[in-house]
């Protein structure tokens, strides 16, 4: 807790180099939509209150953002098709079902990895060289090919957020699982211990600090999917949908709002993870 | 010694073999429609024919990625070399860096290519703010993994500030720096091609995957990931081997005793 005074101090330094970030990134734009009205008598002061409330700004003040986030969020009722509460709620739909398969794979992989040893000579490599890959380039096409399926709505995008999430959870779980020492699997082996007995009181136990620091990293994966998997699907709504549309029409503050939301639900769904972590932690005593 | 190696490399060749005959196999046995899934063969033939374009794409991609991932290091690395002298910066910004590392930022780039225009600059702005805070959060751990005891013999030396820095505690930091400049080596490439998906002249990895998928033509659409995968993964190569040279002295590359 004592970090919550530089962290707040920080958090206003920006909001204040914000604002005047402000004035140079919009004055070009202000100084061309006073010259059209022939409004050449403003003052810098009015000058300045302008470019903070301007309609399209290239930057928009932190307090537009904010207004529109309270227009969009509690103005609206949740299921209009304008309300980022709708779209929020889509996106984490996907999210959250595209984290559940992913991170469902990613450990039944890492079993798998774990125990047989033909399979961790041929396809660990391969699992790591995924994660060179730009994986999410294939985002458009995995949305086409499951549409020819009459797969739609939620799905193919949550197969995306699945796809992104599950490489860190196979690569985490495969190190937690086998995290114990091997003094640990020795005294296993002297108990006659069968290999699920081993598994579920040795194995499974020692991965769980590397669950939860997989599993955080799957979530925040997950969402970007989803985010970009509905940029490229975007009539069906969500964060993403509201990205495009904000830049087709030059809506900065949309943008700015909607890429808040998405922040504010990635930074809550790791916090989620981060608290089950801290509980699990405390009554395994592992806690530090 | 060398057979091992030889068995190490094999394996996963195979299983690689492998799935490309079975997909193959599945493709053709099955009859599967061209635009669900093209064969290997398909793409391998793609890749000929289409040369000339895949390589303006990748050319015009490439730019964004190279000039974002070194600004992007650099800046990262000179914040925290100044976060690192100023221990409330380090209490106030590190958890930051945190929270922003988990944020969807790939989100500014509709922003950026509105500031920065369609060409690769606005491409580099996002990998640029990609590759930031990861080498962030990372210098700044690794600034501070230099062990008391040698910090001490610098100072028994009497060592300036900078001869501390350049002589030890960076040293001790390369794991951590190039455990970053991996992680963003990937993430580059990812920024740049979504970043793509909004808005670009008319070439680039990203806009030729959306384009195509649009139009159905998915083997040129499978022809442009392996392009990006080998690109990825020659690019994650490179900083690997230069990881290997530098840091020889680490544990994970000392070799284990038989």
């Amino acid at each position: 807790m004592k970090n919550v005074l530089p962290v707040a101090i920080i958090v206003a330094a920006i909001v204040a180099l914000w604002y005047v970030a402000c004035l140079p990134m919009n004055a070009q734009l202000q100084r061309d939509l006073f010259a059209n009205t022939d409004n050449t008598t403003y003052s810098f002061s009015d000058f300045v209150t302008a470019e903070w409330n301007m309609d399209r700004p290239k930057l928009p003040a932190p307090h537009q953002i904010v207004a529109e986030l309270d227009h969009t969020i509690f103005g609206l009722a949740p299921s209009s098709k304008r309300s980022l509460v709708y779209h929020a709620g889509i996106t984490l739909q996907e999210t959250i079902l595209g984290f559940a398969i992913g991170s469902a794979l990613g450990i039944l992989l890492a079993v798998l990895v774990v125990h047989l040893r033909g399979l961790d000579r041929s396809l660990m490599p391969w699992i790591v060289a995924s994660q060179t890959i730009p994986i999410i380039a294939l985002a458009p096409m995995i949305v086409v090919i499951l549409n020819q399926f009459d797969i739609t709505g939620v799905l193919p995008k949550a197969a995306i957020a699945a796809y992104l999430s599950f490489f860190p959870v196979t690569v985490g779980m495969v190190k937690g699982l086998r995290s114990p020492d091997p003094l640990q699997l020795d005294l296993m082996r002297t108990y006659s211990a069968t290999r699920a007995q081993t598994f579920f009181k040795l194995r499974a136990p020692a991965s769980a600090p590397f669950f939860f620091a997989s599993m955080k990293v799957a979530v925040a994966a997950a969402l970007v999917g989803a985010v970009v998997a509905e940029v490229t699907k975007s009539e069906d709504g969500g964060l993403g949908a509201r990205l495009l549309a904000g830049s087709y029409y030059g809506q900065t503050v949309q943008i700015w709002a909607a890429l808040f939301v998405a922040a504010a639900c990635s930074a809550a769904l790791v916090a989620i993870i981060g608290l089950a972590d801290r509980i699990t932690a405390r009554r395994m005593g592992y806690a530090r | 010694m060398r057979s091992r190696a030889l068995a190490n490399l094999a394996a996963p060749t195979l299983f690689g073999v492998g799935v490309l005959l079975l997909w193959e196999a599945v493709v053709r046995g099955f009859n599967v429609p061209r635009v669900i899934l093209p064969a290997p063969s398909a793409i391998i033939a793609r890749l000929a024919t289409s040369a000339p374009t895949l390589v303006a794409d990748f050319l015009q991609t490439i730019q964004g990625v190279l000039a974002g991932y070194f600004i992007g290091c650099a800046a990262g690395l000179i914040v925290a070399i100044l976060i690192d002298r100023t221990p409330f910066l380090q209490r106030g910004l590190l958890p930051l860096g945190n929270l922003v590392s988990a944020l969807p930022i790939v989100g500014i780039a509709p922003i950026m290519v509105m500031w920065f225009g369609f060409d690769w600059q606005s491409k580099a702005a996002v990998v640029v703010v990609m590759t930031f805070f990861p080498m962030l959060v990372n210098a700044v751990a690794g600034l501070a993994s230099a062990g008391s005891m040698e910090r001490d013999l610098m100072k028994t030396y009497g060592a300036t500030y900078g001869q501390t820095l350049t002589k030890l505690r960076l040293q001790a930091a390369l794991p951590f720096i190039f455990n970053a400049l991996k992680i963003n080596s990937t993430l580059a490439m990812i920024g740049a091609i979504v970043a793509e998906f909004f808005g670009t002249p008319v070439v680039g990895m990203g806009f030729r995957i959306n384009t195509e998928v649009g139009r159905m033509n998915i083997d040129m659409v499978w022809a442009t990931i392996v392009v990006a995968a080998v690109t990825g993964s020659l690019f994650y190569g490179v900083v690997a081997l230069i990881e290997r040279q530098v840091t020889f002295w680490h544990a994970s590359y000392r070799q284990r005793p038989a």
